[in-house]
C-alpha cells in the first residue's frame, strides 16, 4: 500500500476541547419564562424555617406541655437540668445551661447538618442561594468553580454518617410520640396527638427516601438477585425517594406545625382539644 | 483545483450503521487499518431506529426453535426468491452474532433464567427476537460504537494513539469511488462541516450505506437514505439485484402529516395489538393468502388464545409476512373503510392495560405522546403502509461479501441484496447486519492480504471527481434541489408506490427520464461550509440511479411477489421465482438484465414440505426430488 | 389551521453571528424542526441544521429554544401560543460550526476516557446469565440516545470552559455508573469516577435530569449513587481522618 501523502489524517477541527469558539449568543439566558420564581419561593420557604427554627431554638420556654407529655422535636432530647421537670426522657446528662445555649444542643446539629448535606436540600440551595446556576440553562454568575471537588463542599460527602443519627432520632421522635399519649389520669389522647403523629410519620418518610439510605438498603449491590430482601427494601425506598423534595417540604411544614402547636399549648393560648382524657 | 488530502487505510468502510460498525471490528481485529466514513454523526445511523429485535434461533424461549426453522421462515417470508446460501449463513450464524454483543457489553432484556429473552414476530415461527423494550437497534449500535471505541482504546495503550487503527470520519459524505480496471482503489468524499474534499486510498471498501427510502415520499427512513452504496457500487461497475423489491411496512404513522410515515413497531402487534377498519372489525382474517392457508388462527378466539399459549394455537393474522399486511391495510382504505385520516387503527388500548403498555412499549408511548399527542393506552393508533426497507442491493457473493464485478469492492446491511429474497421479515435486519458485517469485514481484510496491489488514483481523476461534485456550487443558476426531490419523492411514491401497474411505471420511467437533466442542473446559494442543499444536490444523483433501477426493474418483472405488487400481473408465476433483473450502469442510465439463480442445495430443499415447494417452485425445478422424500421435519 | 409564526434563528459561525427573523408558515401538528425545514426549502436553503431521524431516537437536531435545551424534532408548535416570537439557538456549551449546527467532539473525546466493558474472564459467549432486576439500572442508562442536552445544560462545562478538562460530563458521568452497575462488568470504576472523570463537579442542581428527552433519571439513579459508591470508599471518615491524621499515600 503506498501512501501518496505522508501526513497524519486530519480531523477538521482542532481537537482540544479548550477551543471556545461559541457561538455569540446574547444575554445569561434566553429563556423567556419566569425562571426565577423557583429560586425565590425556595429561598423564601428555606429562610422562613430558619428563621423561625433559630428563634424557637433559642428561646428555652413553651417546649413541655406537662399535663399531656407533649415534647416539640426542637427541644428533644431534652438532656440538661434547665429542661421543665418531666421532659427529660432521656435523663439530665447536663447540668444548668446558660440561655444562650438551646437545650436541644445534642440533636439540632446532626439534624441540621443532615438537612444541609441532603441531596435535595444541596440541590435547593446550591441554586437558589449560591445561584449555582440559578436556573437550568442560565448562567451562575462566578468566574470560577469547583463544585464538590474540594473542601468545605467535600465533605458533603458525609451525609450518610448524618443520616445514621438521623434515624436514631427519627426513633426518639417516635418515642416521644407514644408518650405523649397521656393526660393526668393516665392514657390520654388530644389534637397534639395527632399532630406530633402527622410529624412522626412525615420524618420517617423524609429520613427513609434519603439517598443514602436507598444506597445502604440495595443501592450498592451490583446483583439484587441475590438479595431478594435487600432488593424489596431497595425498591420501596425508591419508591419513597422519588417523593425526596416534597418530604423536604412537608417536614419543615410538620416540624414548624408541630413546634408551634406545643408553644401555643403550652403558652395556654388554648386548650388542646382532647378526645380521651 | 485545490490541493486534497489523500489518506491510505487498507480498508475503508462507508457506512457507520451496524453493518459497517461490525465491518470496521472485524478488520480491525484481523490487524487492519480502518477508516469509517459516515453521513451523520458517530452512533447516529438508522439502525438506531431498529425497535422489534434481532431474528436469531437461540431457542431461549422456545426450544423447538432452530437454525432449520429460522431458515425455513425466512425463505418462506422471501418467497423463496432469497439467495439461500445468505439465509443459510444468516440462520446459524444469528446466534453466536448476538451472543457476542453481550462480551462487548449488551444488556438485551432476559429471560427467568437469565438467558436472552426472544419475542414474537410477524413470519417467525417461534419467539425469536432478541430485543431490549422496543430500543433494540439503539442497543445494537450502542453496542459496536462503545466496542469500537473500546478496541481505540487497546490502540491508544499500545501506541499512544486513539486513532492508530480505528479513525471515525464523522459528517464526511463519499461522491464516488475510483477504480483501476475491475478493481477498486479509492474514494472521494467531502466533510459535510467545511466543504473540504478528502481522498481515501484503500485496496478494501466495504459499502454499507442502507436503503434508499428518502426516494419516497411516505418513508420510515432519515435523510441518509439516499441509495448512496447503491449508486456508488453502480457506478463503479457492479451490479445490483431485486431492486424491485421495496417493503413498505404495514404501519407507520399517518397523522400529522409532519410525521407521515414514521414507524409504528411491528412489536405493537406481537404484543398484543390488534387491527382494525373503520367499522371495528379485525380484517386479517379475510387477507390470509392461499401459501400461508392453515398456519395462522381463523377465529379472533383462537388468535387471543395464541397470545397465551402459542404451541397449542395458531397466531393471529396480525402478524402475517408485511408484504401481506400493508397491502391488506391498503385494500382496506381502498374499499373505504379507513380510518379518518387514510389509514386503519392499531388497537392495543382495549386489549391491555395503561401500565403494560407503558412497560412493553415505552418508546411507542413516547413517540405517540409527544410526536402526535396521541395517548395509546386510550385510544387506538391510525397507522398505514410507509417505505421502510429495500430487499434490493449490491450482489455479493454470499460468504465474502464481495462485490459481483468489482474486486476490492465489499457490501454488507441493506445496501446488498439477495439474503431476504422479496420481502424481509422482521428482525432479519438486525441479524442480517451482524452475520454479513462481520463476513464483508473479513472478506475486506482479506483482500487486503492477497495483496491487492498499488492504489495510487491519478491526480486528473480525483480533480475530476471534484468538479463533478462541485458543479452543484458553481453553477450559476439552476433548479432549488428541495423542489427537485419533493417531486421525485412524489413520482415514486405515487407510480412505483405498494401497487403498480405497466402504465404507471412506464409513466415514471418517462418522468425520471427529464428529472435527468433536472438532478444535473440545480444549483445552490451559499457557501461550502455545512451547506444542507449542497448536500441534498449530491444526494438527488443517487436517488435518481437507484430510482430508475426501482421503476425499470419493476416494470420487468411481470408478477406479484414479496415486495412487489403488480395490479396488472396479481399472484406470483413459479417461473419467475428462480429469476433475478439485475441493473447495470450505462454511463446515462441503467439497463436490465436477467439472470438464473444457483439452485438450491438439496439438503436445504428437503427442509421443506414437498407440497409447500409446489406452491413457489416449477415442476421442473422439483423434478429429481422425490413426491413425499422431504418429511419438513428434522 | 396554518398560521404564520415569528421565529428568530442563530445564524452564524465561531467569528460572528446574529439572530436572525422570519416570519414562516406553520401547520396544524408540526414540531420545530419542521419549521426549520420549511425555513431551508423556501427561505434560507444554506440554513444548517444536524437532523436524521425526526423521531427523537437519534439525538441529532439538538438545540435551545426560547433558551431551553431541546430536541428540535420533539418540541412541538402547539406547546408556544401562536403570537410567540420562538428564538432558535445552536447549542451553547460547544463550540459552533455554522448557524444551529456545533461542534460536538467534546463529547466523543470524553466517551474515549471512559474505560469499556471488561468481559468476565471465565464467561464464554452464549453462557452469559445475568437477572432482568440485575440489568435494569445499566438498561435505563443505555436508553441515552447521546443527543448531548445533558452535556450542553450542565454548568459545570456550560458556565466554565476550563472545566472541560476535567469533568465528563453527566452523559459519561452516567456510562461510569452503567458500568459500575452492569452484572458481569469486571472492572472497579469507583475510584476513577471521582480522580478521573470529575464526579466531584457535580453539584447535583438536576438539570440535566430536567432536559432528558428520554426521561432518565440521570441524577437520582445514576450520579447520586455513584458519588454514593465514592463515599463507600474515599470518605468514610475514620478513614480519611486516618489519612489526613498520618499522612498516608493516597492510593
Amino acid at each position: 500500500m503506498t501512501a501518496n501523502v505522508s501526513e497524519t489524517p486530519r480531523a477538521p477541527l482542532p481537537e482540544s476541547a479548550e477551543r471556545a469558539g461559541r457561538a455569540q449568543l446574547p444575554g445569561k439566558t434566553l429563556r423567556t419564562d419566569r425562571w426565577w420564581l423557583q429560586p425565590t419561593l425556595t429561598v423564601a420557604g428555606l429562610a422562613v424555617f430558619v428563621i423561625y427554627a433559630g428563634v424557637r431554638a433559642f428561646m428555652g420556654a413553651y417546649y413541655w406541655v406537662p399535663a399531656y407529655h407533649y415534647l416539640t422535636p426542637f427541644y428533644s432530647p431534652c438532656t440538661t437540668a434547665s429542661c421543665a421537670p418531666g421532659s427529660q426522657h432521656l435523663g439530665a446528662w447536663f447540668g444548668e445551661f446558660p440561655a444562650w445555649l438551646p437545650y436541644g444542643i445534642i440533636a439540632l446539629p446532626f439534624l441540621l447538618v443532615f438537612r444541609l448535606t441532603c441531596y435535595y436540600y444541596r440541590k435547593a440551595y446550591y441554586r437558589s442561594v449560591w445561584f449555582s446556576p440559578p436556573a437550568c440553562a442560565v448562567a451562575e454568575p462566578r468566574a470560577k468553580y469547583t463544585g464538590e471537588t474540594r473542601f468545605p463542599l467535600i465533605v458533603q460527602n458525609v451525609h450518610r454518617y448524618f443520616f445514621y443519627v438521623a434515624a436514631l432520632l427519627a426513633l426518639l421522635n417516635t418515642y416521644d410520640a407514644i408518650m405523649a399519649f397521656h393526660s393526668p389520669s393516665g392514657f390520654g389522647f388530644g389534637l397534639g396527638n395527632l399532630i406530633l403523629l402527622l410529624n412522626v410519620v412525615m420524618l420517617w418518610a423524609y429520613t427513609l427516601s434519603c439517598h443514602s439510605c436507598r444506597h445502604a438498603t440495595g443501592g450498592r449491590l451490583r446483583h439484587f438477585s441475590r438479595h431478594p430482601v435487600r432488593y424489596w427494601m431497595w425498591t420501596q425506598v425508591s419508591k419513597l425517594n422519588t417523593r425526596h423534595m416534597q418530604f423536604a417540604w412537608i417536614t419543615i411544614g410538620t416540624l414548624i406545625l408541630a413546634d408551634l402547636y406545643v408553644m401555643l399549648v403550652s403558652a395556654g393560648a388554648f386548650p388542646d382539644p382532647r378526645f380521651v382524657g | 483545483m485545490a490541493e486534497v488530502e489523500r489518506l491510505p487505510y487498507d480498508v475503508v468502510v462507508i457506512g457507520a450503521g451496524g453493518a459497517g460498525l461490525r465491518a470496521v471490528i472485524e478488520a480491525r481485529q484481523r490487524g487492519h487499518r480502518v477508516a469509517v466514513v459516515c453521513k451523520s454523526l458517530f452512533g447516529k445511523a438508522h439502525t438506531v431506529m431498529a425497535e422489534g429485535g434481532c431474528a436469531a434461533s437461540m431457542g431461549n424461549v422456545n426450544d423447538n426453535d432452530n437454525w432449520q426453522v429460522h431458515f425455513r421462515d425466512t425463505m418462506r417470508g422471501g418467497k423463496f426468491l432469497n439467495n439461500w446460501r445468505m439465509a443459510e449463513l444468516h440462520a446459524k450464524e444469528a446466534p453466536d452474532r448476538v451472543w457476542e454483543l453481550e462480551t462487548y457489553g449488551a444488556l438485551f432484556d432476559r429471560t427467568a433464567d437469565g438467558r436472552i429473552s426472544q419475542r414474537n414476530f410477524g413470519g417467525h415461527t417461534y419467539p425469536r427476537l432478541a430485543h431490549v423494550g422496543d430500543r433494540t437497534g439503539l442497543e445494537l449500535i450502542r453496542t459496536m460504537q462503545q466496542k469500537v471505541v473500546s478496541l481505540q482504546q487497546e490502540d491508544h495503550a499500545a501506541t499512544g494513539d486513539y486513532e492508530a487503527n480505528i479513525k471515525v470520519f464523522a459528517e464526511c459524505t463519499v461522491t464516488e469511488l475510483f477504480t483501476e480496471g475491475d478493481r477498486v482503489t479509492g474514494a472521494l468524499a467531502y466533510w459535510r462541516e467545511s466543504g473540504r474534499f478528502v481522498v481515501f486510498e484503500a485496496p478494501s471498501i466495504v459499502l454499507a450505506t442502507g436503503g434508499i427510502g428518502k426516494s419516497f415520499q411516505v418513508t420510515s427512513n432519515s435523510w441518509e437514505y439516499t441509495g448512496d452504496g447503491h449508486a456508488l457500487a453502480a457506478r463503479a461497475g457492479a451490479s445490483l439485484i431485486n431492486m424491485e423489491f421495496v417493503q413498505f411496512h404495514p404501519t407507520g404513522m399517518v397523522w400529522p402529516p409532519s410525521v407521515k410515515g414514521i414507524l409504528v413497531t411491528e412489536g405493537v402487534r406481537g404484543d398484543g395489538g390488534v387491527l382494525r377498519n373503520a367499522e371495528g372489525k379485525r380484517f386479517m382474517f379475510d387477507y390470509v393468502p392461499e401459501v400461508f392457508k392453515g398456519q395462522y388462527a381463523e377465529s379472533e378466539e383462537e388468535a387471543d388464545r395464541w397470545y397465551a399459549d402459542q404451541n397449542a394455537n395458531r397466531r393471529t393474522p396480525d402478524l402475517l409476512p408485511r408484504d401481506e399486511v400493508a397491502r391488506a391495510i391498503n385494500a382496506e382504505v381502498k374499499a373505504g373503510r379507513g380510518s379518518p385520516h387514510g389509514g386503519v387503527f392499531l388497537d392495543i388500548a382495549s386489549r391491555m392495560s395503561a401500565e403494560e403498555i407503558k412497560r412493553r412499549l415505552p418508546s411507542m408511548y413516547h413517540q405517540f405522546k409527544e410526536l402526535a399527542d396521541v395517548d395509546i393506552t386510550a385510544e387506538p393508533m391510525e397507522v398505514g403502509p410507509t417505505c421502510h426497507y429495500v430487499m434490493g442491493g449490491i450482489e455479493v457473493d454470499p460468504d465474502s461479501g464481495a462485490a459481483a464485478g468489482v474486486r476490492g469492492l465489499f457490501a454488507a446491511g441493506e445496501c446488498s441484496g439477495g439474503m431476504h429474497g422479496s420481502n424481509r421479515l422482521g428482525g432479519n435486519s438486525l441479524s442480517d447486519l451482524l452475520v454479513f458485517g462481520r463476513r464483508a469485514g473479513l472478506g475486506a481484510a482479506n483482500h487486503v492480504e492477497s495483496g491487492a496491489g498499488d492504489t495510487g488514483i491519478p491526480q486528473a481523476e480525483v480533480d475530476a471527481a471534484m468538479e463533478r461534485a462541485l458543479a452543484p456550487v458553481t453553477a450559476e443558476q439552476g433548479e432549488n434541489p428541495y423542489t427537485v426531490h419533493a417531486e421525485l419523492q412524489q413520482t415514486m411514491n405515487e407510480l412505483v408506490g405498494i401497487i403498480r401497474t405497466e402504465a404507471e411505471i412506464a409513466d415514471a420511467i418517462g418522468k425520471l427520464e427529464t428529472f435527468k437533466q433536472r438532478v444535473a442542473g440545480v444549483s445552490v446559494n451559499g457557501v461550502r461550509e455545512f451547506n444542507p442543499g449542497w448536500h441534498l444536490a449530491l444526494d438527488l444523483r443517487n436517488m435518481l440511479l437507484v430510482s430508475e433501477c426501482v421503476a425499470r426493474a419493476a416494470l420487468e418483472r411481470t408478477e406479484s411477489r414479496g415486495g412487489h405488487t403488480r395490479e396488472d400481473y396479481p399472484g406470483m408465476r413459479a417461473p419467475w421465482r428462480n429469476q433475478l433483473i439485475q441493473c447495470l450502469y450505462t454511463g446515462g442510465g441503467v439497463r436490465l438484465h436477467t439472470v438464473d439463480q444457483v439452485p438450491m442445495r438439496t439438503d436445504l430443499l428437503e427442509l421443506f414440505e414437498y407440497e409447500e415447494l409446489q406452491k413457489y417452485f416449477t415442476e421442473e425445478e422439483l423434478t429429481g426430488l422425490a413426491t413425499g422424500a422431504t418429511t419438513g421435519k428434522e | 389551521m396554518a398560521y404564520d409564526a415569528r421565529f428568530k434563528v442563530w445564524r452564524g459561525d465561531a467569528e460572528s453571528g446574529q439572530l436572525c427573523d422570519f416570519t414562516v408558515e406553520v401547520n396544524e401538528g408540526e414540531v420545530v424542526l419542521d419549521i426549520i425545514h420549511r425555513l431551508q426549502a423556501t427561505q434560507a436553503p444554506d440554513l444548517a441544521v444536524r437532523w436524521n431521524c425526526k423521531a427523537g431516537k437519534c439525538g441529532s437536531c439538538s438545540a435551545e429554544i426560547n433558551g431551553h435545551p431541546r430536541l428540535l424534532c420533539m418540541t412541538r408548535m402547539s406547546t408556544f401560543a401562536e403570537d410567540e416570537t420562538i428564538t432558535v439557538t445552536p447549542m451553547r456549551t460547544f463550540p459552533v460550526i455554522r448557524d444551529l449546527v456545533t461542534d460536538v467532539s467534546f463529547n466523543y473525546e470524553k466517551a474515549r476516557e471512559v474505560p469499556a466493558f471488561t468481559p468476565p474472564q471465565d464467561v464464554a459467549a452464549g453462557e452469559y446469565r445475568m437477572a432482568q432486576v440485575d440489568v435494569q439500572r445499566s438498561q435505563e442508562f443505555r436508553k441515552c440516545i447521546e443527543c448531548f442536552l445533558c452535556q450542553d445544560t450542565c454548568h459545570v462545562v456550560r458556565d466554565h470552559e476550563d472545566n472541560k478538562r476535567s469533568f465528563a460530563g453527566p452523559r459519561f458521568l452516567m456510562r461510569v455508573a452503567e458500568l459500575e452497575m452492569h452484572p458481569l462488568d469486571a472492572a472497579d470504576r469507583v475510584p476513577a469516577a471521582q480522580e478521573e472523570h470529575g464526579l466531584g463537579y457535580c453539584n447535583i442542581t438536576k438539570c440535566c435530569t430536567e432536559v432528558c428527552p428520554e426521561g432518565i433519571h440521570i441524577t437520582d439513579n445514576a450520579l447520586i449513587p455513584m458519588k454514593e459508591r465514592v463515599a463507600d470508599r474515599k470518605y468514610d471518615p475514620v478513614v480519611w481522618l486516618g489519612n489526613k491524621l498520618f499522612r498516608r499515600d493516597k492510593r
